[in-house]
């Protein structure tokens, strides 16, 4: 009992906050990858390996306008709509003609075209890593640290656009559509809804915001080609989590396993942390298999 | 009239039966394969024998992906643990002993796929990709982070074992009679798991690849025949580690990373799913487009991106794969 008494003794308070908050950051980030792929999944049985790739495809165009055009903001909007137009594009040649087809092949092509965007990245831009600064850069006293603002203004944005993507979904006409998609597809067909155009718009959608989630990350680690692969196998493991195809599951478990790492961090090294998704992950496959957070309705 | 046609043709057929043209086709293919070391350059050897250890890694994974219709994006794992597994074998025991590095080897490989398919086989699809990709990644960073033990970043070097047979026989190996052991322990691996896949056993695999529901409302154990799948892909995934191990001497983290996994999938596509040497016939395929591309465009090319599209076309427009047209042939 005393080692238990001592146990709880020797957990520093401050530094639970501070972790609680860089793991809703990173959760929301998370939310907002995962909320894309998730979606894509749901609507078209498509799972996406090549979102990390949109991440981090997001992070170059948004590197790449910031230094043409000097605004952060300008630069994420155009990264998000040239990475959208880039998916519709990638949807209609590579995804399009596999419709209907065993979604195992959908995961062979994304993978095929996460390999190709991932070594374009490399080729065109080479192994060193990017940086880009903070479009704020005031500080707020947290402890000991001064914390820069623009972490919260990253979780801030990102609970904006996920907040208003649900808006769209909810009461948006086009957002009807794709619910009426997701949920029947044929029925959706012969009401008259363009099921494939809905399906290159959801794909584009989601790569928007995988991209838009890359510009607002880009300038916390510096951007690289590799970038991507991270973000694409946590995203994996928190749809999983929440249950594939479940928008409010996905983002509920991406902040459980942000905070759960980032509570993690405070005892093993951060790159051994991962490890504790994992193991969410496993318990989650052996006692719910059907996802952590109970499905809510379509 | 038409019997006179039919009883023309009947004396060819069964001059030459099915077995007998499978196993002639067998033998002109090994002929050529013990013979290639002999007439080959160096480099070109050792490129052929990297292309069968490669080959027979895909071929395991293909008793999942082809036959009990699961697609395994986790190989990398028993393929780095089976590599990690002879390491260990090579660097602890004094003078190192190749039979023992098989065996650890094994023994690591079975380890992990013990693990992965306990856990893994509860789910289908791709339920079932995702996980095995996960679990790989476990495997990843616990190498990649423990540096103490397996050299992290910077991995294990070691010395190549020589071939014994203990009392009898002991030599160093030469790049020729490394190619010949490779080349017997593939070409047994592909009699042995075509024999299997052609058993009650492979038969039930297959069935469950067909109709799930139905193979477990006849009364098979589906979950006990997904996991023993699993562990004998495992095994010869583990198989191919070693044999990597030995010919480049060692093992590195980056193996283990899913991307290993990945090109195994791709070399099965592109071959051909269900067929087992398709598998190989892919390994070969991207290994000699991407040697071809490098030797026009420099080394510099990055050779993935026609590779991605060529990968992309070919499951739009040929699914099957380079072999598929003899999947039903090669499988009576």
């Amino acid at each position: 009992m005393d080692a238990v008494a001592h146990f709880f003794q020797s957990i520093p308070v401050d530094l639970l906050i501070i972790q609680t908050v860089n793991g809703v950051v990173a959760g929301m980030i998370l939310a907002l990858v995962a909320s894309g792929l998730t979606l894509i999944f749901g609507i078209m049985d498509v799972v996406n390996f090549a979102h990390g790739e949109l991440f981090m495809l997001g992070a170059y165009v948004g590197v790449l306008v910031l230094t043409a055009t000097g605004s952060f903001w300008i630069a994420l909007v155009m990264s998000a709509l040239i990475v959208a137009l880039l998916g519709a594009a990638i949807q209609i040649v590579t995804l399009r003609p596999l419709l209907g087809r065993d979604p195992l092949n959908t995961i062979l092509a994304t993978f095929g075209l996460s390999l190709i965007l991932q070594n374009y990245a490399l080729w065109q831009f080479g192994p060193v890593a990017r940086k880009i600064g903070e479009p704020i850069t005031s500080h707020f006293n947290l402890f000991y640290l001064t914390y820069p603002w623009y972490r919260i203004l990253i979780a801030v944005l990102s609970a904006a656009i996920i907040g208003g993507f649900w808006l769209f979904l909810k009461y948006g006409k086009y957002g009807v559509w794709i619910r009426a998609t997701t949920q029947d597809r044929v029925m959706a067909q012969a009401m008259g809804i363009p099921v494939p155009m809905v399906h290159t718009a959801v794909f584009a959608i989601g790569a928007a915001m995988a991209a838009a989630s890359g510009v607002l990350f880009a300038p916390l680690v510096g951007v690289n080609h590799t970038m991507g692969l991270d973000w694409v196998l946590k995203a994996f493991i928190v749809v999983v989590i929440g249950g594939m195809g479940n928008l409010g599951g996905s983002i509920a478990a991406a902040i459980f396993v942000s905070l759960l790492e980032a509570y993690a961090a405070i005892w093993v090294d951060p790159s051994q942390a991962v490890i504790v998704s994992f193991v969410v992950l496993i318990l989650t496959l052996l006692f719910r298999p059907t996802g952590l957070f109970v499905p809510t309705p379509k | 009239m038409t019997t006179a046609p039919l009883s023309k043709s009947m004396p060819l057929k069964t001059k030459l039966s099915h077995t007998a043209v499978f196993w002639i086709g067998f033998c002109v293919v090994m002929t050529l394969l013990i013979v290639a070391p002999l007439v080959l350059p160096e480099y070109w050897r050792r490129f052929l024998t990297e292309i069968l250890i490669w080959g027979l890694l895909a071929m395991s994974s293909d008793i999942l992906i082809g036959y009990t219709g699961m697609v395994s994006f986790g190989h990398s794992a028993f393929f780095g643990l089976g590599m990690y597994g002879a390491a260990a074998a090579l660097l602890i025991v004094s003078p190192p002993n190749l039979w023992l590095a098989i065996l650890f080897g094994l023994g690591g490989a079975a380890g992990a796929a013990l693990f992965v398919a306990f856990f893994s086989t509860r789910l289908r699809d791709i339920y079932f990709a995702i996980t095995t990709l996960i679990f790989s990644q476990i495997f990843y960073v616990i190498i990649f982070t423990w540096t103490a033990v397996t050299g992290g970043e910077n991995g294990l070097i070691f010395s190549r074992p020589h071939f014994t047979i203990p009392f009898l026989y002991d030599t160093r190996f030469s790049t020729a009679t490394l190619h010949w052991f490779v080349l017997s322990v593939v070409a047994g691996s592909y009699v042995l798991l075509r024999r299997i896949m052609r058993s009650p056993f492979g038969m039930v695999l297959q069935s469950i690849r067909e109709n799930e529901a139905r193979t477990r409302a006849i009364g098979y154990p589906v979950e006990r025949y997904k996991i023993v799948a699993v562990m004998l892909s495992g095994l010869f995934a583990g198989l191919a580690g070693v044999l990597y191990a030995v010919q480049n001497q060692f093992a590195a983290a980056e193996f283990v990373f899913f991307t290993t996994s990945g090109d195994t999938v791709i070399f099965n596509v592109m071959g051909g799913i269900g067929t087992l040497v398709g598998p190989i016939v892919g390994a070969g395929f991207f290994q000699l487009l991407r040697e071809l591309l490098s030797r026009i465009f420099g080394d510099q090319f990055p050779y993935l991106i026609p590779l991605g599209v060529i990968f992309i076309v070919m499951i739009i427009f040929l699914p099957q794969g380079l072999l598929g047209f003899a999947r039903r042939w090669l499988n009576r």
